[in-house]
């Protein structure tokens, strides 16, 4: 079948509507610099003396300034920060001398790895959960719901976290324990596979290293299950509210009349329309996990990033720690650019 | 030949301010005709109707001494079975197609969707006949429609497309709740002679919920006029415009009379006893 004038109509407008949001993504991101660029000014800590030292004599300290181009005016410094930023220069570690972005491309692929195989958990627990209560109100099933959602949100994180390790990993010795693989296979990791994503799983996957993927799995397990538990709180209790408000709709009878099974009317009818507002409520919770996981991390010395610019914040290595924060903060705003788009998709009256 | 009998239906809603009494004790049946339902808005005339499906969600509750549907009471029926019936032996036209069609569906999926899920029809044939039954009611470019979300419909368009998709299974049953009320003159009538046809050459039985009095006179065999959720009177069309009741004369004079002397429109006279 062709394609009829009005989809094409359609496909005009969308498209419209992507380059909109294209030039509001380049205003965030470049807000985003400006916000890092004036935190680097602010704070504290003189980055010349962080290079050449408490002892160095004035002209050492004058040749660094002119070498880092502090003796310029900030709106030229600004310029170059932006222009080296989206070139892919974020500067270099103070604490290391090298630079920034190869640090961040070494420890980014951790937390992403960590993130969205916490929010496919998250997911896949969250909405039959969140289902499962809105179609039965009142019911045991939506009681024990909302306890296991309610846990999720008020235990802290680093308490689940070592009670875990000590559990699955001392006593039972089910899980393998930090960091994300064994000693062993670092090594081997390091040598023999070639790093496509930098993601363990997908890299070994890829190489056909299925030991190293089992290893790899044993050790994000208990990580990402605890994440992934904290994003099913959240997404289930979300998932139950759209829903509930779904199924009181007209449509839903509707759907009925029509003598659809409940199945359908729950998993097809309503639940393209809970989509709308749960993509966003996905996206966000993947956010958060993205940027927000340093106590998990830290527990599981997982070398991710959130544990690199704790790191280098404690040595007040601020090109890192900026640098770290602005490939977040991109992140987010790429996350948030992608839920939009797929919000459109799946609602017509948004295109 | 009697279709669908019911006897002292009542729904009921559990509400934190009380039990409201939606319908209270509504008996009536229904052969191969028109069957009017009129009455003021709010008089239960659209929970009679989807208490006949069994569609009246929680906390509203249906009790009913008896509903026989072709032989089969429906109270007693289990869940799976009254499913069945719904498509193809009873559907209703619901009353506002801007919230009864899915939004985020196009208007082809869910014209299809019964032939599809239900019948097993493959995709071409399933298209042939939603397009055959937009064509019945007078929309001229179906296949734009069939592409189209529901808010790009207009509202006597969206309701053609309500009737069309629950003519498209054949039901011996159909309950249109206020199903022309956004159409044109025109467009009205002919969408009444299919309806009329369909009650004539296949003897569907029809209950035609409707605000619009004149309209009721014309088109249908027999009327319900209903009050706070219950049937205050039955009577032929032909005698609804010269009805005796005092409640039903009040709903003819909120008629508008075209040609008529312009006064004010007087006021709905109530009385409690009506409803006892
Ligand atoms: N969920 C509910 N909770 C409480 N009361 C309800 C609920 N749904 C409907 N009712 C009540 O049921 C009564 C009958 O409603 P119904 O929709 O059948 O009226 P109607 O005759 O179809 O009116 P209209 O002409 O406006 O469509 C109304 O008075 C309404 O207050
Ligand atoms: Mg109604």
């Amino acid at each position: 079948m062709t394609a009829s004038p009005s989809a094409s109509l359609r496909l005009g407008a969308y498209l419209r509507a992507a380059g909109s949001m294209l030039i509001s993504l380049a205003a965030t991101i470049l807000g985003l610099l400006l916000v890092t660029f004036i935190i680097g000014r602010v704070v504290p800590i003189d980055p010349v003396l962080a290079i050449v030292g408490e002892r160095a004599t004035e002209a050492q300290i004058e040749a660094a300034r002119v070498a880092l181009g502090l003796d310029l005016p900030l709106w030229r410094q600004f310029l170059i920060y932006a222009w080296d930023a989206l070139h892919g220069d974020l500067g270099q570690s103070i604490r290391t001398g090298q630079p920034v972005i190869e640090a961040v491309a070494r420890h980014f692929p951790a937390t992403l790895e960590l993130a969205t195989l916490a929010t496919i958990l998250g997911v896949i627990a969250g909405v039959p959960a969140g289902v499962l209560a809105a179609t039965r109100p009142g019911s045991l099933a939506d009681h024990v719901v909302r306890l296991v959602g309610l846990m999720g949100y008020s235990m802290p994180v680093f308490w689940l976290g070592l009670i875990g390790l000590l559990l699955f990993y001392g006593i039972l010795g089910w899980v393998g324990g930090p960091g994300r693989l064994d000693a062993v296979f670092d090594m081997m990791y390091e040598f023999e596979v070639t790093p496509v994503s930098g993601m363990i799983l997908i890299d070994t996957a890829l190489a056909g290293r299925w030991d190293m993927w089992v290893n790899a799995i044993s050790h994000i397990i208990l990580p990402a299950g605890l994440l992934g538990y904290v994003s099913m709180a959240y997404i289930s209790r979300m998932t139950r509210s759209f829903m509930m408000n779904e199924l009181s709709q007209e449509y839903i009878t509707t759907a009925r009349v029509k003598g659809m099974p409940e199945w359908r009317v729950i998993w097809v009818h309503a639940m393209r329309n809970v989509l709308v507002p749960l993509i966003t409520v996905i996206a966000l919770s993947y956010a958060y996990l993205l940027e927000g996981s340093v106590l998990t991390e830290t527990i599981f010395a997982w070398p991710g990033l959130g544990s690199y610019i704790t790191d280098a914040l404690m040595v007040n290595d601020m090109p890192a720690v900026l640098g770290g924060t602005v490939v977040v903060g991109v992140a987010f705003v790429l996350l948030n650019l992608f839920s939009d788009l797929l919000y459109r998709l799946v609602d017509p009256r948004a295109r | 030949m009697t279709l669908l009998s019911v006897k002292n239906l009542r729904v009921t809603f559990d509400t934190e301010a009380g039990v409201v009494e939606a319908v209270r004790g509504v008996s009536f049946s229904l052969g191969r005709e028109r069957l009017g339902i009129v009455g003021e808005s709010g008089s239960g005339k659209t929970m009679t109707g989807r208490s006949v499906l069994r569609l009246i969600r929680p906390p509203g509750r249906i009790a009913a001494d008896e509903m026989l549907f072709d032989g089969q009471d429906l109270m007693k029926l289990p869940e799976r079975e009254m499913r069945a019936l719904r498509g193809p032996r009873m559907a209703m036209v619901m009353q506002d197609p801007k919230y009864s069609l899915n939004p985020v569906m196009k208007v082809g999926a869910q014209l299809m969707e019964g032939l599809r899920q239900r019948d097993r029809v493959g995709r071409a044939e399933a298209h042939g006949k939603a397009v055959a039954a937009l064509e019945a009611v007078q929309i001229r470019d179906p296949e734009r429609v069939m592409e189209a979300y529901p808010h790009e419909l207009s509202g006597g368009m969206g309701q053609r497309v309500m009737i069309a998709m629950m003519l498209i299974p054949n039901p011996d049953l159909l309950i249109a709740d206020e199903p022309t009320s956004a159409l044109d003159v025109t467009v009205q009538a002919e969408v009444l002679s299919i309806l009329d046809g369909l009650v004539r050459d296949r003897g569907m039985g029809l209950i035609f919920i409707s605000h619009d009095l004149r309209l009721v006179a014309r088109f249908c065999d027999r009327v319900l006029v209903m009050y706070k959720g219950r049937v205050v009177e039955e009577l032929a069309a032909q005698d609804l415009l010269h009805a005796k009741h005092p409640y039903t004369q009040g709903l003819l004079n909120c008629l508008p009379r075209i040609g008529g002397d312009r006064g004010p429109l007087p006021g709905l006279d109530r009385n409690a006893e009506w409803a006892r």
